[in-house]
């Protein structure tokens, strides 16, 4: 045992983590001081993938940014259209169809599903466990995205809901392949959770890690999981009941602590809660028309729609957080103003807060179980 | 749940001395020196308790031909996850030559990248920013792209 005298002197270093790193979740730096391992600041470093989305917005009718937002989160891009479906519909005074409306709750739920899955196997990976918890969750990925394939024809860019309800209906045989996909899950699930919420490393690297108090993250304007993580009840799907929400019975899981292993624990049973919104969804879906006349006039003709001036802010619980869009009408076929309140973009304020005094390790799970995709974060 | 807008305009007029609100649709318009004590009281006041601040941007208007003087709005959206009710929309007008107007951030952290969001795109500046920078663009960048009167270099040249 070698005695450190107390007299020795440090240097602060400082670090670049990123911008191209597998573990920053895309092109996101963060520019670290370092007093050995411990962080003593952290300034996060976006706008690499910065390409001014909401001018774009502004220059094209209302219903030419569905394809655009696909892009913001790229891994849940049905649950971006819903929100700016949403906002559009509350500018235009839209109905939506009842079987267009199951769709929409449908396919939000699948993302979630899906978005939840996904993360987890990159918090994993951020932790060491390189490749196999995340190709198991890849894996059952996959089969989501093979619905919304024949659903809407993309995988991943599937520009599929509308104002009105959804851009046309399902094929035949799909709803029962999502039941089907739906009623197998929990087994996937159960099988996950054997390896890993009871498990000891995971236990030591994320218990205690990255603690996010209530009062801070109500603060800090965070949302979705992570605040629920941190035991805000707080989730849009309640409070404001938008969409067929409240016909379903679902509850909404909260943490106690508010630490990393908190946030993978709530992910995993809101996948638990999603399903069981899924399963009555699926038993209750009535037939007709996927989308209304007035909403079907306006995808065919995308000009002719002029809402009267005023502005909307209409709002999701997307499974990164609430995801807002922001409307204002000069009674001309474009937005007057398009502005996205990106759920990960704010979320990444309590970064610093949540690494101080940590290690560098601890950093890129604790930035891992914030879940940011760069897509939202740039716009 | 939250009173309607004519009654929190009276109730606000008669808490923060020499205010006067302008009711534009559902929005509240605030002078701009009168921000912070409007912010402080909608988080405080226990009824309203807007502990939440969702959204805030701005929307520029340039001059119009006509002879507007033209303005550069910042939009706040505020809600409350104890009282689980908003939203509570608040409108500062700010000329457009010189638009500043206090920080929020020591209210609401949820502020933060909010504001240097505007400040990077809009050009709007936060008074007691704790750390007013451009967030999306580079530090060099001249002039601020969401301004209606920005004139892109060329339109046919990506990057």
């Amino acid at each position: 045992m070698i005695s450190t005298p107390q007299t020795v002197e440090t240097q602060l270093l400082e670090v670049n983590l990123g911008p191209q790193h597998p573990s920053t979740h895309g092109v996101f730096r963060m520019q670290v001081t370092l007093d050995g391992e411990t962080i003593v600041k952290l300034k996060p470093v976006m706008g690499y993938l910065h390409r001014n989305h909401e001018q774009i917005g502004e220059g094209i009718t209302y219903v030419a940014s569905f394809p655009f937002t696909d892009r913001l989160d790229y891994f849940c891009a049905m649950s971006n259209n819903l929100g700016l479906a949403l906002a559009i519909e509350q500018l235009g005074g839209i109905q939506v169809s009842e079987r267009g409306e199951y769709l929409r709750v449908i396919m939000a739920e699948l993302t979630r599903v899906l978005n939840h899955t996904a993360v987890t196997g990159f918090l994993l990976n951020d932790m060491g466990a390189f490749g196999t918890p995340l190709l198991y969750a890849f894996r059952e990925r996959e089969k989501i995205l093979d619905l919304f394939e024949a659903a809407s024809g993309s995988r991943m860019m599937c520009n599929y809901i509308r104002p009105g309800g959804v851009r046309e209906d399902v094929p035949e045989g799909w709803l029962a392949r999502a039941r089907q996909l739906v009623d197998g899950y929990p087994q996937f699930l159960d099988e996950f959770e054997t390896l890993l919420t009871k498990n000891e490393i995971l236990r030591q690297r994320t218990q205690g890690v990255g603690v996010l108090s209530k009062a801070l993250a109500i603060n800090a304007s965070v949302t979705g999981p992570l605040l629920r993580a941190s035991g805000v009840d707080y989730d849009l799907r309640k409070v404001d009941g938008y969409s067929f929400y409240p016909r379903f019975k679902f509850r909404v899981p909260l943490g106690t602590v508010g630490d990393v292993y908190d946030r993978y624990y709530v992910r995993i049973l809101e996948i638990r809660e999603s399903l069981a919104i899924l399963q009555q969804a699926l038993k209750d879906i009535p037939g007709g028309p996927a989308i209304s006349p007035k909403g079907l006039a306006l995808v065919k003709a995308p000009r002719t729609f002029r809402p009267p001036k005023g502005e909307a802010y209409g709002r999701i619980e997307a499974p990164k957080g609430e995801l807002g869009f922001y409307l204002v009408s000069d009674g001309t076929p474009q937005p007057y103003r398009y502005h996205i309140r990106a759920p990960s973009f704010v979320n990444l304020t309590i970064l610093e807060d949540l690494c101080l005094g940590h290690k560098v390790a601890d950093v890129i799970v604790i930035l891992g179980s914030i879940d940011i995709v760069m897509g939202e974060v740039d716009r | 749940m939250l009173p309607p807008l004519e009654t929190l305009k009276s109730e606000l007029e008669a808490r923060v001395p020499g205010l006067t609100l302008t009711v534009e649709g559902t929005t509240l318009v605030i002078p701009r020196e009168k921000l912070l004590d409007v912010c402080r009281w909608l988080k405080d006041a226990e009824p309203l308790a807007c502990d939440y601040l969702a959204d805030l941007t701005a929307v520029d208007y340039p001059p119009d031909p006509a002879g507007g003087a033209g303005r550069l709005d910042v939009v706040y959206h505020l809600y409350s996850m104890s009282k689980k009710h908003g939203p509570v929309t608040l409108k500062v007008p700010l000329p457009r030559a010189n638009p500043v107007v206090a920080s929020v951030t020591p209210i609401w952290r949820g502020a933060e990248f909010q504001e240097r969001e505007a400040y990077d795109l809009f050009g709007v500046r936060f008074e007691g920013h704790p750390d007013l920078r451009r967030i999306l663009l580079w530090d060099e960048f001249e002039g601020h792209p969401m301004r209606k009167d920005y004139v892109v270099e060329d339109q046919n040249v990506l990057g």
